[in-house]
């Protein structure tokens, strides 16, 4: 037994080294980066001053935080309702197998596999103001040309809709196998009892797609928090600020400047983390009151 | 109703796919027609000039994606199988808190996972390099793949494993001939998505090589839209021939993608 738990180990050495050294040891500098006052010299040097909480102080007092906050919220939480809403009605409409359901719904999936810079190349293009194809649809409509990446009023609605649109197939995909789970003799005795079919989606289907739901949001929670390269190559979270989240906020203080701020932008990424937390806890709480019911 | 159905869904698989459908008509228009208003809805006055440009300008990018996908698959392979063999089969103390550990860590925001490697990259010369790149882009992979194949591996039967002990195999043996060649479709999806998600990564990337002279294909379409944003079609058929990797994903293992997706429920 002793000799079976030491082959077990020595299979499982090189990924526990690789967890201490690329994930632990990138996570450490990353909060170290945030208490000291770096600057470019000091950062090749590694001699920078340590200085506490100056750096939050300082990201909690920028006038960015105010607004890249709500951005985050606003982008996470409309991301998350619509893509999973979308998923659940397209999951239940695939239920019924029809012809050809099957390839349809691989091809749903590609979204999802694209490269995000394609998507979001891609969707630039499609809302660009003067030659869109959107503005071109709407135009048709009677509607007036929406400057979709160029005015602070709507890029942050242009990178949510980009961001549903990738995320769609991952909904469809997990809600469509926890729909098949369901037994049908349960829809059929439901149907027996005289349900219609509203009453069969929210007595039966909702309740035993539960467990499923739950994993579904949390995950997509985790994953729209720190979305961060469809903002960038769609807006760069401009115009001034106004698709500003977190995750990009970082990413410009650590990297889009000439002189690069690490310090702050560390800062900015680790309260992603603690937002991603907080969230997560609160969405746990509210499911664990809801699941004695 | 069988038809009327079929038909809806048509209907609506052909909206989700119409970005999909625009990026391949944008990247065969001519550059007069690019700002025509309406657009040009099919590629009538089609040109290869943009897929001519691909051919001219990205196949150095296109080839270091190669190099960096094909890389990333052989460190997360070789990281990843024996520590799913280990958690299937073996049963390591604690590996049930490892497992925990890797679900967690496919959730830490790629920018927190960037900022770190930068740091320590520039201490130690990787930055700007194709090493340190698969490494980071590894990250990507690893996790899922630990558990993707432990899922798989968990499911050979014992029966298997016991002929072979009592055959005289050991430990290693039992692993090289006889889970590895069992598991081969778990191991092939695993390798699919790492390429996959080592080719479209952005973050890493544009942090970590942004000053290298071997930069890959998510780079070379931001320096393209970055530079010269009138040469769509040229923007547009490198977007496509970047889109390769996951067509042919989706063509060979569509099954395998779906299964991916319910068991690790990854994307980054």
């Amino acid at each position: 037994m002793r000799s079976g738990q030491w082959a077990a180990w020595a299979f499982l050495t090189p990924v526990v080294l690789y967890l201490l050294v690329f994930y632990a040891y990138p996570l450490y500098r990353n909060v170290e980066l945030s208490l000291r006052n770096y600057t470019v010299r000091s950062f090749v040097q590694g001699d920078a001053p340590f200085a506490g909480f100056a750096n939050y102080a300082k990201v909690f007092a920028d006038a960015t935080f105010g607004p890249a906050l709500w951005h985050t919220v606003v982008f996470t939480l409309v991301s998350l309702a619509l893509q999973f809403t979308i998923g659940l009605v397209l999951a239940m409409f695939f239920l019924k197998n029809f012809r050809l359901s099957a390839t349809l719904r691989g091809l749903f999936l590609v979204p999802w596999l694209l490269p995000l810079i394609v998507s979001g190349s891609t969707w630039s293009w499609m809302l660009n103001s003067d030659s869109g194809v959107v503005n071109a649809v709407l135009a048709w409509l009677g509607i007036g040309p929406v400057n979709w990446l160029t005015s602070p009023d709507w890029s942050l609605w242009s990178v949510i809709i980009a961001n549903i649109w990738i995320g769609i197939p991952f909904n469809l995909v997990v809600l469509y196998s926890g729909l098949q789970a369901i037994p049908p003799a349960i829809y059929e005795a439901a149907a027996l009892d005289g349900a219609n079919g509203w009453q069969r989606f929210w007595k039966v289907t909702f309740p035993l797609l539960r467990p499923v739901s739950a994993i579904t949001l949390l995950l997509g929670l985790v994953y729209t928090l720190k979305v961060f390269d469809i903002i960038w190559i769609m807006t760069k979270g401009g115009p001034s600020g106004s698709s500003t989240t977190f995750a990009t906020w970082s990413y410009r203080l650590g990297f889009g400047n000439l002189v690069p701020s690490f310090g702050p932008g560390a800062a900015v990424g680790n309260l992603l983390i603690v937002m991603a937390l907080v969230f997560g806890l609160i969405y746990i709480r509210a499911q664990r009151r809801q699941a004695p019911v | 109703m069988r038809h009327l159905k079929t038909a809806i869904g048509l209907v609506v698989t052909a909206v989700m796919l119409f970005p999909v459908y625009w990026m391949i008509n944008v990247s065969f228009t001519r550059d007069q027609d690019m700002r025509k208003s309406p657009p040009n809805w099919f590629p009538v006055d089609g040109t290869l000039d943009g897929y001519r440009a691909v051919l001219d300008q990205q196949l150095p990018y296109l080839g270091v994606s190669l190099v960096v996908g094909l890389g990333t698959v052989a460190l997360t392979l070789l990281l990843a199988a024996p520590a799913a063999y280990s958690l299937a089969k073996l049963r390591p103390r604690g590996g049930g808190v490892l497992s925990f550990v890797l679900l967690i860590a496919q959730m830490i925001p790629g920018i927190i996972m960037a900022m770190g490697f930068y740091a320590i990259f520039l201490s130690t010369g990787v930055l700007n390099t194709v090493p340190g790149l698969i490494v980071a882009d590894s990250t990507l992979a690893v996790p899922f793949a630990v558990l993707i194949l432990t899922t798989f591996m968990s499911g050979i039967p014992e029966e298997l494993l016991q002929a072979a002990r009592t055959d005289g195999a050991g430990v290693l043996r039992t692993f090289w001939s006889i889970v590895l060649p069992v598991s081969r479709n778990s191991i092939i999806t695993v390798s699919l998505f790492a390429f996959l998600w080592a080719w479209s990564d952005f973050i890493f990337a544009s942090t970590l090589d942004q000053g290298g002279d071997h930069q890959p294909i998510t780079l070379g379409i931001y320096h393209y839209i970055g530079n010269n944003n009138q040469e769509w079609n040229a923007i547009m058929a490198t977007a496509v021939i970047a889109s390769i990797p996951a067509t042919i994903l989706l063509v060979v293992a569509q099954r395998y993608v779906a299964a991916g997706v319910t068991a690790g429920a990854v994307k980054d």
